[in-house]
């Protein structure tokens, strides 16, 4: 641990010496972040003063899987899957109920103080909703400044505004807007503004939780532009939540399928769009709608029955077995292993956490 | 036993062979604080029974307050509308008298919004609210207008009707409670049904179901419905033909097919080049520049010029008119139009793309 | 229309000419992500100088007639309270019974002692108006700072930290809830022998600061769950920093409106105890007292109870109807 001064604050010398644990140089494709088995349940309580669990949803519920440097991986899942609540638990803003998550090889999951600020320094995250993810009283040069303040030793006092200026224009908004504040901007502008705060530390991980799903059709390429400039610029990984899976394909090196706090299919975009061997991804693909009327008559859909269950009281075993189509007994008593069953060969061979995983058969 | 007055109306008609709702030239403006914001500037479109008409259009290009018009559910005021026909039959809405509009909304044209749960009242049960429909119109008692409401409540494939006839919506997860909402549309099986962003809200598998079930129903009823959305995707899985609003204008009409084939507006074109698709990894994203205009001050011309690739000094000076477009053997496409002077050009850059 | 009435952001040409930097043709020096989309939409960002949420509601309070009108009132009622010389020369407390016994007031005496009458004790009851704004405004704007302070700190740490501090602060607004202001301040005032404006400051703010203790609470409650607050914990802001940078300022609105609003109800609270002969004493002048003793003469000289009456009733309405506007004025759903 760090020695803390008298007032709390962290010696420079200190920071600095922390920070060069995380100064390992990753090269490329190898993992920069490491989750294992990661869980984070919120207890439901009962009674005001003499509180009484009473049971727990569970959000996020045995999550693994590794970020490669300099990659993009998509999350999706329906909503109440537990998306957020992995992206706030991996930035350490909920605490984890069990699990690790190990950032260039060091566990993260259960630091506090200097040592936390130091690694926040290199996660940092992207808000879904541009409107209230901005201090309404602080105008853009203090929003996209204050990291500065909070972590002093990144850039000088007299160099802050320059940087700040630097980072606007990055982003691609006017440097002369230091002054104004967030209502006089539209949405895609905002999501800029919040891009360019959580640029600021120069991070090499940044987490985008819904980043677009509030904008304007016109604006949302606009915003996924600028977000893969940045990451070959500034050689960033991103982890990328999003329940559009169409934009999600567009971003991701990889993706990982959720579903009730579990993922269930991981894979590189081509092994989970092209080759699905799990029946949830398989149902999710086929029902979104495709802009190309030639297509709607020569879809199969697989329409799902029913609705994701709760997560306070998640089905046992396989998740979706309640609403699978090829459930079996055994579904209903073991939980699938997330692996590559040995039957599949090729591009389906990925892994994938159902007992039955196989591509979809043609023309069913 | 209710007996109402005007409940028995006789719903003997004449034959009417026009398109079922025409919007002809609707203006709507709002005054505010800070001026008059102009949300609809000159609409048209029409519907037919059986047919399927999308609104497509960024959020606050007027595809809403249109709909709103057409209930005539606007509060008036703030909103305003100096101009325009909505003929219903035939017969312009806007000019008949209160009662005879009463009774077309409701009975002849239902309209789904988007947030089912807010639209639903949370402290009558749903049962008791689908009933509503047939007391409040028909006059029915209140044993029969429950089995009616159960009845309903199958139709739209609510599992356990006869259970949850009771619940409140609540109690609903939201494809289901967007379910109650379509059936309490069909309840006097109206002639057209106005859905605003019926699944925006809902999660991909359950839009789906949600977006079967009316397409289903429109085609047993034979109803005409007005899908009003901004997903490219759920306009081509469902419409015949669609109407893009920018700015409270329609920029271009088409059958679904032909728009998809080749846009004829840049706007559309845009739009379609700015998605990215689902079934191929594309490149990187054509990006439409600038964002849409404040409604209190649109640019005098074409309102898409600061925004649009072709805009040459034509557009910043005249509005363009919605200009019939040709096909290849310079006849007209029927129901195909642009509001672009260019339309030609872009129609057949997109043949080259 | 004549090109000189608009103001610089209605030129109608001004979508045709770019002309300055708000403009679509913005090039980042760095030319990194900067396309022409970048840019900046000529009608959200109006060319005048930033300016904040409070500006915006001080541009807006501006135009409001109430909020002036409530504004001079505030502003005169202040002056007579620090300078009541200003406005009259008579002395309040001389009293000529053998002249000057409820005689009639003399309507032509502007700002002279005899312009509202005398009263039953041959006083001059428009000094006695103008040096009684002093009590009233004094017990006003002290309980509303003690209820703001108290109050206000209160309920920051109960919504902040939560846990058994608030479960123990919320406790006490509970029970503090069920006292009615003007009961529980009779009770208290009883304690003291000798009753100055202080005494009856404290016995107010004693029992006000609980409700402003609930509003800042339910605010902060909620702006603590806002994603900026989130992300000023995902950018390791500490306690201090988000408190009064990113909370406090957000959080103060509705509590400015709620004190504004019951300023107006602690003068009323200390006139009612002092007409109930358990507020301020007599040496004391107040608008509450003269009420009170003006009572017997109700009929033969209504004027004696007429003047302070109105002025209490004035003051009031002045700083209710200033609460309104600034409510109004802070709500963004408004603009
Ligand atoms: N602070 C919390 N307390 C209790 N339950 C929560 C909390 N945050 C999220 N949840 C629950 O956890 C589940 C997952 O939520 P979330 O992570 O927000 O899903 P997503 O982002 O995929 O839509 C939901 O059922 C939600 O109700
Ligand atoms: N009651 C109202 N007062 C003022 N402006 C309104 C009102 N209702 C809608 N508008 C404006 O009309 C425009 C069009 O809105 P709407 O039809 O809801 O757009 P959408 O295409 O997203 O449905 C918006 O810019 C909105 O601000
Ligand atoms: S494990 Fe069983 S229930 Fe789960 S997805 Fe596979 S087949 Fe369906
Ligand atoms: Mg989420
Ligand atoms: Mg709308």
């Amino acid at each position: 641990m760090t020695p803390m001064t008298p007032n709390g604050a962290t010696p420079v010398g200190a920071a600095l010496a922390e920070e060069a644990a995380f100064e390992k140089p990753v090269s490329r494709g190898e993992p920069i972040l490491e989750v294992r088995d990661l869980v984070k349940h919120f207890p439901l309580t009962r009674g005001v003063v003499f509180k009484k669990q009473v049971g727990a949803v569970k959000a996020v519920d045995g999550v693994s899987f590794d970020l490669m440097q300099g990659e993009t991986l998509g999350i999706v899942g329906e909503s109440g899957c537990g998306k957020s609540t992995l992206a706030k638990v991996l930035m350490n803003l909920e605490p984890a109920t069990a699990g690790s998550v190990r950032y260039k090889g060091e566990e993260i999951s259960h630091l506090t103080g200097s040592a936390l600020k130091a690694v926040r320094r290199n996660i940092q995250m992207v808000f879904q909703d541009p409107y209230t993810s901005l201090n309404p009283r602080m105008t853009v040069g203090d929003i996209i400044g204050e990291p500065y303040e909070i972590h002093p030793e990144v850039a000088p006092k007299g160099d802050r505004r320059k940087a700040v200026q630097d980072l606007l224009d990055v982003v691609g908004l006017n440097p002369e807007y230091i002054n104004r504040y967030p209502h006089q901007f539209s949405g895609g502008q905002r999501q800029r503004i919040g891009i360019a705060r959580g640029l600021a530390l120069k991070p090499e991980i940044i987490i985008c939780d819904e980043p677009v799903s509030a904008l304007d059709v016109s604006v949302q390429a606009q915003v996924i532009n600028l977000l893969e400039k940045l990451q070959n610029e500034f050689n960033l990984s991103y982890m990328f939540i999003a329940h559009d899976l169409s934009i999600v394909r567009h971003i991701s090196d990889r993706v990982g399928v959720m579903y009730l706090g579990r993922i269930v299919e991981i894979g590189t975009d081509e092994e989970i769009y092209e080759h699905p061997t799990h029946p949830y991804t398989q149902a999710l693909l086929s029902a979104v709608p495709v802009p190309d009327p030639v297509a709607r008559e020569s879809r199969d859909r697989i329409v799902l029955v029913g609705d994701v269950p709760s997560p306070a009281n998640p089905p046992s075993g396989c998740r979706f077995r309640t609403r699978c189509w090829k459930a079996q007994e055994k579904c209903a008593q073991e939980v699938p292993a997330l692996t590559v069953r040995e039957w599949l060969e090729g591009p389906a061979a990925h892994d994938s956490a159902c007992h039955f995983a196989a591509e979809r058969e043609n023309g069913q | 036993m209710t007996t109402q007055v005007g409940s028995t109306m006789p719903v003997h008609e004449e034959p009417y062979s026009g398109p079922l709702l025409d919007v002809r030239d609707l203006h709507v403006e709002f005054k505010t604080r800070d001026g008059v914001a102009r949300a609809v500037n000159g609409v048209n479109y029409s519907v037919s029974a059986g047919e399927t008409l999308a609104v497509l259009g960024e959020s606050g290009s007027g595809k809403s307050v249109t709909a709103q018009a057409i209930m005539g559910i606007l509060d008036m005021p703030p909103a305003r509308i100096p101009q325009g026909e909505i003929l219903f039959r035939g017969k312009d809405m806007l000019t008949m008298g209160r009662e005879e509009r009463r009774q077309i909304r409701g009975q002849r044209i239902a309209m789904i919004f988007q947030d089912a749960l807010s639209s639903l009242n949370p402290v009558l049960t749903v049962g008791y609210q689908l009933g509503e429909m047939y007391r409040a119109h028909h006059g029915t008692d209140r044993k029969e207008a429950k089995a009616k409401a159960i009845e309903l409540m199958e139709r739209v494939r609510i599992p356990a009707a006869a259970e949850r006839v009771g619940d409140y919506p609540h109690q609903f997860s939201g494809g289901m409670r967007q379910r109650i909402m379509i059936a309490m549309a069909l309840a006097l099986e109206p002639d057209l049904i106005i859905a605003d962003e019926p699944t925006t809200a809902l999660d991909v598998t359950v839009q789906a179901q949600v977006m079967d079930l009316l397409a289903e129903l429109q085609s047993e009823y034979h109803m005409g419905l007005i899908l009003i959305t901004h997903d490219l995707g759920v306009v081509a899985d469902v419409a015949d033909k669609i109407a893009v609003m920018y700015a409270g204008r329609i920029v271009e009409t088409a059958p679904v097919h032909d728009l998809y084939a080749a846009p004829a507006h840049p706007y559309t074109r845009g739009l379609l080049d700015s998605i990215p698709r689902l079934d191929q990894k594309g490149q990187e994203l054509y990006a439409i520049k600038g964002l849409p205009p404040n409604l209190m001050r649109i640019p005098p011309g074409c309102a898409f010029n600061p925004r649009c690739p072709r805009a040459q000094e034509i557009c910043r000076r005249e509005v363009p008119r919605l200009f019939e477009v040709t096909g290849d053997n310079d006849s007209p496409v029927p129901g195909r139009g642009s509001a672009c002077f260019f339309w030609k050009e872009t129609l057949h850059d997109a043949d080259d793309a | 229309m004549p090109e000189h009435d608009l103001p610089d952001d209605h030129d109608p040409l001004r979508h045709i000419q770019p002309t300055d930097s708000d403009h679509l043709d913005y090039v980042g020096q760095q030319g990194l992500a900067v396309e022409q989309d970048t840019l900046i939409e000529p009608d959200v960002i109006k060319r005048e100088e930033a300016r904040s949420l409070w500006g915006h509601a001080w541009r807006d309070l501006r135009r409001r007639p109430i909020f002036i009108v409530s504004t001079l009132l505030i502003i005169l009622l202040l002056l007579m309270a620090i300078w009541p010389g200003l406005f009259t020369d008579a002395n309040p407390r001389q009293a000529d019974l053998a002249h000057d016994f409820l005689r009639k007031p003399d309507y032509t005496d502007f700002f002279g002692a005899g312009w509202f009458g005398y009263d039953g004790q041959g006083r001059s009851v428009y000094a006695r108006v103008i040096y009684g704004a002093r009590a009233s405004i004094t017990v006003g704007i002290c309980v509303t700072l003690a209820v703001v302070i108290v109050g206000g700190l209160a309920g920051m740490v109960a919504g902040y930290f939560g846990g058994w501090s608030d479960a123990v602060i919320s406790r006490i607004i509970d029970i503090f809830f069920g006292i009615p202001l003007l009961l529980g301040a009779l009770v208290l005032l009883n304690a003291f022998s000798v009753r100055t404006v202080w005494s009856v400051v404290v016995a107010l703010a004693f029992l006000g600061w609980t409700q402003l203790a609930r509003v800042m609470r339910g605010s902060v409650l909620t702006i603590k769950q806002s994603d900026y607050v989130v992300a000023g914990r995902a950018l390791g802001a500490g306690t201090g920093r988000l408190m009064f940078r990113h909370i406090l300022p957000n959080a103060v609105a509705p509590v400015i409106v709620v004190a504004t609003i019951s300023l107006g109800g602690y003068i009323t609270a200390e006139a009612t105890l002092s007409f109930l002969g358990i507020g301020l004493q007599d040496p004391t002048i107040s608008w509450g007292v003269d009420i009170s003793s003006a009572q017997k003469f109700i009929r033969t000289a209504p004027f004696v109870l007429f003047f302070p009456a109105a002025a209490l009733s004035l003051t009031v309405l002045a700083f209710i109807m200033m609460g309104d506007a600034v409510r109004d004025a802070l709500d963004p759903k408004l603009r």
